[in-house]
């Protein structure tokens, strides 16, 4: 038997302070509002306590921002490139420290953040120091104009990737921000912020404000915000909607999803399972574009199913520090109260539940990887966004049948198609009403390709040059 | 074999259809597996024992124009005594010579254990008659051979001629008798996936028992990529028939790092139960040397210079 001993990264690298302030116009100030504790999931150890900012506090933020605005929106493009170069850099050197800090936070195993958060950050920002003084050829005619103050509003499940994908175009377009990191999860953003000062970015230009909904809610209703853009759920991302209609404010909502992944009989199985595994069990299914419908072709479903039991035994949950950990802790007792419900109401309907035999810690917060099988369309863990490790698999007979099913939701995120056939992979993407369709491969993240929904998934894009536009004033 | 397998090989035209029909292998998906694997961090005793592993996994190998009967010797003796001031170092599983030394290493390997295997079929490049291969392994086991290395035709192969390549195999696998029969694919002149799992199941039909990747004389050689698409065929040629199959990777495997990358390989494809000399075996030269090192770092705390360690 090749056990593999505990391989556990070292916390050392990371100074946790024991409590955390605002990031307000280039300086860490204490909150109004009543502070609050954010944990390890892993353990429920308390990791710190954070501020929480009030409306009072949200106005202080946006004041500076506005005020920076001035200052940094009038910079040549190639002056904010130099910073936005600075920072991409500085998240490199200290990436590990910010893995480390991002795994502590979230639960997530120190390989993805290693190998997968840390990289894609400082590829946004690199790819975004780019346009900064090219925004003349993006598209939108000569000297295209930044919006001004944009109140953006993160989730947990890639913390520091989302902050990223948020921040640096702001930036690039000219514009100042005031972000809302998760609750759950404030930490990086905060160590971001401490980035931004090493990286003697003007005051003001980047803002970090922590707290709950309401904080949130401060953000994208202060009216002299001009640019709004929310990354979390459905229910959250309507009542933005609503409460910003008219007021002018430019909107990015990115929501969502219930993605399929089509596999088709002449698929490579072994590279499709891993893809199926990677498309849902990534990040323990906090992902909106998780492929958590699986449409197998009726022909060899039996046979798939099987390779993905074999491949699922191999996963290893446990400890996220842990470098050979493949799955973490779900982010929150919340969360996996959500899971765990949503699963319960599967096997209720009648669909056969199956994980393997894995052996969860006792304490924080944990669920098995687990597949439906049996499950149709009317069920509702294929309709309803599960957020967590929970896989549906369901069959179809012909690719019309596959585009029909995959296209029967509210949500269009993501969609993955694989076949050795490469004209049948067109045909689908031109059918699939999906923002992003991945051809034998699946979460495949990059800076220069444009990511966002159809219908319930939210509008507007993020990345590449079509990310430009949501911060520009066209 | 199955009675649906065992009509494959009635024709070429059977033969192709099967292979073809084997479910294809994505590149891209491929390597990112096995460069995700390589990511396993395996410490302490984790490495200790997967250290040990890998030297009872080592086939032992020289494969040069200059092989003389005195290298083989002085190369048996590393193969039974790796580490002189060791006792506690296993052996490794098998010295791997040309055919023409064979009976040097029988005789300078005595009793010890170690088995010996031989290249034949006109190694490296395969490109002689039948006949002729025939002989070369007759020869080779006539000596005293317990395994036998052939390469398969990669001509044949690339010519869509695979009935060519099964009897050949089979013709081999007869005059082999006793010994063991490794078939090697050649994979970086097979150039695609594709071509490596048809291949590795047109060697296993043809009743190999231990497929692998390479003779060393070309590269690329044993990549994680070919070794975790040749575990995989094992995996499922075992499924499917019921009959187990080893695998060897071969060729530029030089650190412990490489070595224990392949264990975890192993483990995560084909599973443990295919962690054992009888079933995987790492075909080197100078990987022994590193594997002594790496353990002896691990005893000690300290690394020695390389003149502590025998060069043979």
């Amino acid at each position: 038997m090749f056990e593999y001993a505990p391989a556990p990264e070292s916390r050392d690298i990371v100074d946790i302070k024991p409590s955390y302030g605002l990031f307000i116009d280039g300086e860490f100030v204490d909150g109004t509002g009543a502070p609050f504790k954010t944990i390890n999931p892993a353990t429920e150890e308390t990791l710190a306590e954070v501020a929480t900012a009030s409306g009072e506090d949200v106005d202080r933020a946006v004041q500076a921002a506005r005020k920076a605005f001035g200052v940094w929106s009038a910079m040549p493009g190639s002056e904010r490139a130099k910073y936005l170069f600075r920072i991409a850099r500085i998240i490199q050197e200290r990436s590990r420290e910010l893995a480390v800090l991002e795994t502590l936070d979230n639960g997530k195993p120190i390989r993805e953040a290693r190998d997968v958060d840390l990289p894609l950050v400082a590829a946004h920002f690199f790819y975004y120091a780019g346009w900064a003084d090219k925004l003349d050829y993006a598209g939108y005619g000569p000297g295209p104009k930044p919006l001004g103050v944009a109140g953006q509003v993160i989730p947990w499940n890639f913390p520091l990737l989302m902050l990223a994908w948020k921040i640096a175009p702001a930036l690039a377009c000219g514009n100042t921000v005031v972000l809302k990191p998760a609750e759950t999860t404030p930490l990086t953003a905060l160590l971001f912020a401490e980035i931004c000062r090493q990286a003697e970015l003007p005051p003001g230009v980047v803002n970090i404000v922590t707290g709950a909904g309401e904080t949130g809610a401060a953000v994208v209703n202060h009216p002299d915000v001009n640019k709004v853009a929310f990354t979390g759920s459905t229910e959250v991302g309507r009542l933005i909607a609503r409460n910003v209609a008219g007021s002018g404010k430019k909107v990015t909502l990115e929501l969502g999803g219930k993605a399929a992944n089509i596999v088709f009989d002449d698929a490579a199985i072994d590279q499709a399972v891993e893809g199926i595994v990677n498309g849902i069990f990534f990040n323990q299914g906090h992902v909106c574009c998780a492929g958590s419908r699986l449409l197998v072709q009726e022909s060899i479903a039996e046979e798939l199913l099987e390779s993905l039991k074999r491949r699922l035994s191999l996963l290893r949950l446990g400890d996220p520090m842990d470098k050979n950990t493949d799955i973490g802790a779900i982010n929150s007792s919340t969360q996996l109260a959500r899971v765990r419900e949503l699963s319960d109401i599967g096997e209720a309907e009648g669909a056969e539940r199956w994980s393997p035999a894995c052996a969860l810690p006792e304490r924080g917060f944990w669920f098995p990887p687990t597949i439906f099988t049996g499950v149709a369309q009317s069920h509702r863990i294929a309709r309803d966004e599960v957020f967590g490790p929970v896989l549906a698999m369901l069959t179809f007979r012909t690719p019309a049948e596959a585009v029909e099913k995959a296209n029967n939701t509210p949500y269009g995120l993501s969609a993955g198609v694989w076949t050795e056939k490469g004209s049948r992979i067109l045909w689908m993407a031109d059918r699939l009403r999906a923002g992003v369709v991945w051809a034998n491969t699946f979460n495949k993240f990059d800076p220069t390709s444009p990511f966002g929904g159809y219908k319930e998934s939210g509008y507007g894009r993020e990345g590449g040059r079509h990310g430009l536009e949501a911060y520009l004033d066209v | 074999m199955t009675s649906s397998l065992a009509d494959v090989a009635s024709s070429n035209a059977t033969l192709r259809a099967f292979l073809h029909g084997l479910p294809g292998v994505d590149r891209v998906g491929a390597d990112q597996r096995a460069a995700m694997l390589g990511t396993r961090s395996i410490k302490t005793t984790a490495k200790a024992a997967a250290i040990d592993l890998a030297i009872r996994m080592v086939d032992l190998t020289t494969l040069e124009g200059a092989d003389t009967p005195g290298k083989v010797r002085a190369m048996c003796a590393k193969a039974v005594h790796p580490d002189p001031g060791d006792p506690s170092v296993p052996k490794v599983a098998a010295v791997c010579v040309y055919p023409d030394l064979v009976a040097q290493a029988v005789e300078s390997l005595g009793g010890s254990g170690v088995k010996v295997a031989s290249v034949a079929t006109a190694f490296p490049s395969g490109r002689s008659s039948l006949d002729v291969k025939v002989a070369d392994t007759a020869l080779a086991v006539a000596a005293g051979a317990d395994e036998i290395d052939m390469v398969i035709d990669r001509g044949a192969f690339l010519a869509g001629d695979y009935l060519k390549v099964f009897e050949e195999i089979a013709a081999i696998k007869a005059a082999c008798g006793q010994a063991h029969l490794k078939v090697i694919l050649e994979t970086g002149e097979l150039a695609t996936y594709d071509n490596v799992r048809r291949a590795s199941w047109l060697a296993m039909m043809a009743g190999g028992d231990f497929i692998k990747t390479s003779t060393g004389k070309v590269q690329p050689a044993a990549t994680p990529s070919v070794t975790l698409i040749m575990l995989e065929a094992v995996r499922d040629f075992l499924a499917t028939t019921g009959r187990k199959v080893g695998v060897k990777p071969a060729g530029g495997i030089r650190t412990t790092k490489d070595a224990i990358k392949m264990l975890v390989l192993v483990n995560e494809t084909a599973g443990e139960d295919w962690l054992h000399p009888d079933w995987f075996r790492l075909g080197a030269s100078t990987l022994l040397n590193d594997l002594l090192m790496q353990r002896q770092k691990m005893a000690t705390g300290r690394y020695a210079g390389s003149d502590y360690f025998t060069l043979d």
